[in-house]
């Protein structure tokens, strides 16, 4: 039993030990020569573009169901014309950058995982470096600029598809007037919620693909590894979401309110 | 430097002229309790070729992996092209692996790269070669391995024989002095197997490639050791019984519980008593 616990112990430290050294080795990587341009390009389209349908179909029906609740609760106060500034409040500060990762995390950190974890199994990342190419340049840098920059502009765009959807609601459901809801928006949304709503998506982005690739990079045993790593790196980031969410809000609330 | 020396004492005392391309002394690796190579050494000389034998899960790839610095020893040295390989840190090796090239067990294509790409991927990605020139070195290639018209397929679509050639194009593209192969012929039916056999004793014979050839298929072994290529008056490649002193360049190498268990050329394998090696052969 006690055993058991130190083994487990030793796993958890070397691995920790592990993503903290691909994360060094990742920035040295980023602002040294060679720069695989190409590489860098083609994933900001992947995990930007290629998130685009998903980010904003949650974002819409989030912002929609949020005005749809809302509207409930607000009606026992009559403060129905409201609406709009529950929104967009929980929208920005908080439900935009957590969806939003969280369907990262299922789509680009497992994506990272499969691909990266075949490519151990396969041996491609060791042809990488025998024949001359730092898989960390080539691979895991184009990964983490692309999620580190895209994760907030993609949020930016749920958080607008969902206010609209909510705006869609609150005009045709609960029949509150257009100009009312857009200036309850307006109101409703201070300058520190738009930081808050601002800077976490760069912490999400960071770590779901950071996890993806060190949990790629460590698959091992064929084709069974690739599908445990794929998982765990599902697994993993989405609750490193979560938990990050919690600590940077709880960081930028002592900071700037 | 350490290593002319050692060169030389080696040469001294075979009484030869060249420095070995390639020293292994004492080298020794252990995953975890597991041991996997004991005190293993050897030399290589220019133009000459080994092939290391062993039945599988005996460390064939892994002394491949230790001569690229994919992996550390956990003792001895090993020494490519005058370097000492196993002491360089990852941005010192690639300078040395730019000396080497190595085709991996199943060939380790990039799936998300053409054919094409995977022939020139050190020459587009590593040097600053004109894209116009490059293309034109891996036509050169893909015509050498009698692939020219796959160019622009992926992987993906090309059978194993065809994968296991364009994975030798790639690691020959950029003209390496030292090719590695591991298991280059394994799981091919035989007459592709021979071609890929031809391709390596071409690459040996003409463009004077220093070869290591990792296998567990005798047939193929001893066809790359006994023959060899000429290249004809009339430009014309023939690939023909080789004279006994060129057989005496092809070494083999026997792997059998972490250590060498023979070490001979193709006459002295055949005649071996060893009981291991007999089962080996037969
Ligand atoms: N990365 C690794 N971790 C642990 N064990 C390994 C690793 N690579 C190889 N081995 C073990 O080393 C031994 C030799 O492997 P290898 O060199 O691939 O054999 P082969 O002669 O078939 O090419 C095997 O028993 C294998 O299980
Ligand atoms: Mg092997």
């Amino acid at each position: 039993m006690l055993t058991l616990l130190v083994t487990w112990a030793k796993a958890a430290v070397l691995e920790v030990q592990e993503y903290v050294r691909l994360q060094a080795a990742t920035w040295r990587a980023a602002v040294t020569r060679p720069f695989y341009v190409h590489d860098v390009v083609e994933q900001f389209e992947q995990i930007g573009i290629g998130s685009l349908t998903v980010v904003v179909l949650t974002g819409f029906f989030t912002g929609a169901v949020l005005a749809l609740q809302t509207g409930i609760t607000l009606d026992q106060f009559g403060a129905r014309p409201f609406v709009g500034r529950l929104v967009s409040a929980s929208m920005v500060k908080e439900l935009g950058p957590v969806l939003t990762g969280l369907m990262l995390a299922g789509r680009v950190g497992s994506g990272i995982a499969a691909e990266l974890g075949s490519m151990v199994v396969t041996d491609q990342i060791n042809a990488l470096r025998a024949l001359g190419t730092d898989p960390v340049r080539k691979l895991v840098v184009p990964r983490v600029l692309a999620g580190f920059f895209m994760a907030p502009v993609l949020t930016i765009i749920a958080n607008t598809v969902g206010v609209v959807g909510g705006w869609l609601i609150a005009v045709f459901q609960l029949r509150v007037a257009s100009s009312l809801y857009w200036s309850s928006i307006v109101e409703g949304l201070y300058f520190q919620d738009a930081w808050m709503g601002l800077i976490k998506p760069f912490c999400l982005g960071y770590v779901i693909v950071t996890i993806g690739c060190h949990v790629g990079l460590r698959a091992r045993g064929g084709t069974q590894g690739v599908g445990r790593a794929t998982t765990n790196a599902v697994v993993a980031s989405s609750v490193s979401v979560i938990a990050v969410d919690f600590f940077v809000t709880r960081l930028l609330i002592t900071l700037m309110y | 430097m350490a290593v002319e020396t050692r060169g030389a004492a080696v040469l001294e005392a075979r009484g030869e002229v060249q420095a070995p391309v390639l020293v292994l002394e004492n080298v020794s690796l252990a995953f975890d309790e597991h041991v996997v190579l004991r005190d293993i050494s050897f030399t290589l000389l220019p133009g000459h070729s080994k092939i290391i034998l062993g039945a599988s899960g005996s460390g064939k790839s892994t002394i491949l992996k230790l001569i690229l610095g994919l992996l550390k020893p956990d003792s001895g040295a090993i020494w490519v092209n005058g370097h000492r390989a196993d002491a360089m840190s990852e941005p010192e090796l690639m300078q040395v692996r730019s000396g080497l090239g190595m085709v991996f067990q199943e060939g380790a294509l990039f799936d998300s790269l053409t054919v094409a790409e995977n022939v020139g991927y050190r020459l587009y990605e590593e040097t600053d070669l004109p894209l116009d020139q490059v293309r034109q070195r891996v036509e050169e290639v893909l015509g050498f391995i009698g692939l020219a018209e796959y160019i622009d397929r992926m992987p993906s679509e090309l059978s194993g024989g065809q994968r296991r050639r364009v994975a030798i194009a790639r690691a020959m593209a950029a003209k390496p002095a030292i090719l590695l192969y591991d298991e280059a012929t394994t799981g091919l039916d035989p007459i592709t197997a021979t071609t890929v056999d031809e391709e390596i004793v071409k690459l040996r014979d003409l463009e004077q490639v220093t070869s290591i050839m990792v296998t567990h298929q005798l047939r193929d072994a001893f066809y790359v050791a006994t023959h060899e290529a000429v290249r004809r008056d009339d430009g014309l490649i023939r690939i023909q019984p080789a004279d006994e002193r060129k057989c005496d360049e092809a070494e083999f190498i026997m792997l059998k519980d972490g250590g060498i268990a023979f070490e001979g050329n193709a006459a002295e394998l055949r005649a071996s008593q060893d009981l291991y090696l007999k089962t080996f052969l037969s």
